[in-house]
């Protein structure tokens, strides 16, 4: 499978605005189903993540956006079009007053549907864009989507600096050098209740912060 | 290929044959010395003499395409060196804007009146128009938390990476009587002040014991710098003939510009050791960042401008 042409060019244009530095830490690229999850602070952390992905595995990683907000006009022929984005409906759109639809669950099916047999998926846990200073508490959606597929391979993926190239609410990038750091999968175990495998997960990519 | 006079050539001449010893030497001391605790030193010696060739072809080729290759590398160089040098310092929210306009507007602003030759423009767009521009910005933004640090550091910023680094192709812009193009001139600030910058390192790690600012950097010695600055002048001296300098000249001028690149280099340290880190950067292997190896130009660029200016321009 070959990715579109336009997220070829996107993504390099995203790269050179960001000048990401990317390091895997105690990780290396593993073309294996995985779901890469990350802390979200600009509109360029899924282009920087997936375009620094190695060629053979971007062309099968998807991106999972919110559809509330990624549903109509340029931003969905970008995101739907372009990157093939996985469009969900977002559990707390209805407390930000836009219209929810559907429920977690079916949210959670729709991105197993997409993975299918070999895709990949990239992932912010905590749902909505964050100001870079905190990770927010993850949302549930990784921990059912691991139960849903065990043995899944869950890779953090910390995205430094992109909060200050261009952060919400801004429209003009400023070119500050940003720094995207891989680190091991998760490890399973099994019978772990939700909120501490989310906690575990949110540590696993906090550590990687100053890695 | 008009802008190739003989004198240039012989110039490039130098650089190359320079170029080629320095790689055999870095060869020989691979393979000759086997300790390995001077192996690391000795492979980031290599990287760095990897690193010198290919700035050398890509300075000598902007500066065979003429005065509009010169103002893209530098343009882009004070681009890269400007973002090395924000990503380092804290910056809020609320600067946002402020940067947008220094990175895209003031920086090619700057070297397109370089290009167009308006040397009063030149002179004070970024010291007086963006010295008063940053601050009015950043209280339409509002934020007052640390106002005037914040302020002054991308005022700096600007300064320095911006105004101090564009007046080495701002060399272009001078007309000196009796001499020709002024690219020669370019070619020799920047060969006295790396060359300078090279032969303290080379001292300094050859006989450096005496710390001179052991706190700022590590890595300087009194040594270092002694052998660097007369050595660098020396050749400086014996490239008077690519200048429109006497000998005796030649040599107040490079000795000049060996102390103010140290001067430059010294104070960027400062910097960066205060953020606690190395490097600026990673762009060059070997180095660091740009500003890594451009911080003593920033110094002595605008000091050896002003001097020909003064004494030698019409």
């Amino acid at each position: 499978m070959r990715a579109h042409p336009l997220a070829g060019i996107i993504a390099g244009a995203a790269r050179l605005i960001s000048g990401v530095n990317v390091r895997w830490v105690d990780s290396e690229p593993d073309a294996r189903q995985t779901v890469y999850f990350a802390n979200h602070t600009s509109h360029l952390d899924f282009v920087v993540l997936w375009s620094s992905l190695p060629a053979e595995i971007r062309a099968r990683t998807r991106p999972v956006a919110a559809q509330d907000y990624w549903e109509k006009g340029l931003r969905r022929a970008i995101a739907v079009n372009v990157f093939r984005a996985v469009l969900v409906a977002r559990h707390q759109a209805a407390q930000e007053g836009l219209a929810a639809s559907g429920n977690p669950q079916q949210a959670i099916e729709h991105m197993v549907e997409a993975m299918g047999s070999d895709n990949s998926l990239i992932l912010f846990p905590e749902g909505t864009r964050g100001t870079g200073e905190e990770v927010a508490a993850f949302k549930s959606g990784l921990y059912y989507l691991w139960q849903r597929k065990p043995g899944l391979r869950l890779v953090p993926a910390y995205l430094n600096n992109l909060n200050r190239i261009l952060p919400k609410g801004e429209f003009l990038p400023v070119p500050f050098i940003s720094r995207l750091t891989f680190g091991p999968p998760l490890t399973v175990a099994a019978d772990e209740a939700k909120p501490a495998f989310l906690g575990r997960a949110r540590d696993a990519l906090c550590r990687l912060k100053d890695r | 290929m008009k802008n190739l006079d003989p004198q240039l050539v012989w110039a490039f001449a130098g650089v190359l044959g320079l170029l080629a010893l320095s790689s055999l030497i870095g060869l020989l001391l691979k393979f000759a010395i086997t300790k390995p605790e001077a192996q690391a030193t000795i492979s980031n010696l290599n990287a760095r003499i990897g690193a010198w060739w290919i700035m050398s072809a890509i300075f000598a080729l902007t500066l065979v395409i003429g005065p509009i290759g010169s103002l893209v590398l530098f343009g882009l160089m004070s681009f890269l060196a400007l973002r090395e040098y924000v990503t380092l310092l804290p910056t809020r929210r609320a600067d946002h804007r402020t940067l947008f306009w220094a990175f895209f507007i003031f920086t090619p602003l700057q070297y397109f009146l370089i290009g167009i030759q308006w040397y009063g423009m030149f002179a004070i767009l970024i010291p007086v128009f963006a010295f008063l521009f940053v601050p009015a910005r950043l209280a339409i933004a509002g934020d007052t938390e640390s106002f005037l640090q914040r302020a002054s550091t991308i005022q700096w910023g600007l300064m320095v990476c911006i105004y101090c680094l564009s007046y080495t192709p701002a060399l272009l812009m001078l007309n000196i009587p009796g001499y020709g193009r002024p690219a020669k001139l370019m070619l020799y600030l920047v060969l006295v002040d790396q060359l300078s910058d090279v032969l303290q390192y080379v001292w300094g790690k050859m006989l450096g014991r005496h710390k001179i600012a052991p706190v700022v950097s590590p890595n300087k010695t009194w040594e270092g710098f002694v052998g660097g600055v007369f050595s660098a002048t020396a050749l400086g001296t014996a490239l008077w003939w690519m200048t429109p300098f006497r000998p005796l000249v030649a040599a107040a001028v490079s000795l000049t510009i060996t102390l103010m690149g140290f001067a430059g280099g010294l104070t960027m340290s400062a910097i960066k050791r205060d953020r606690g880190v190395k490097d600026y950067g990673t762009l060059i292997k070997g180095h660091g960042g740009i500003l890594d190896r451009m911080d003593s130009m920033c110094f002595a660029a605008p000091i050896f401008f002003h001097i020909v200016r003064y004494f030698y321009a019409r």
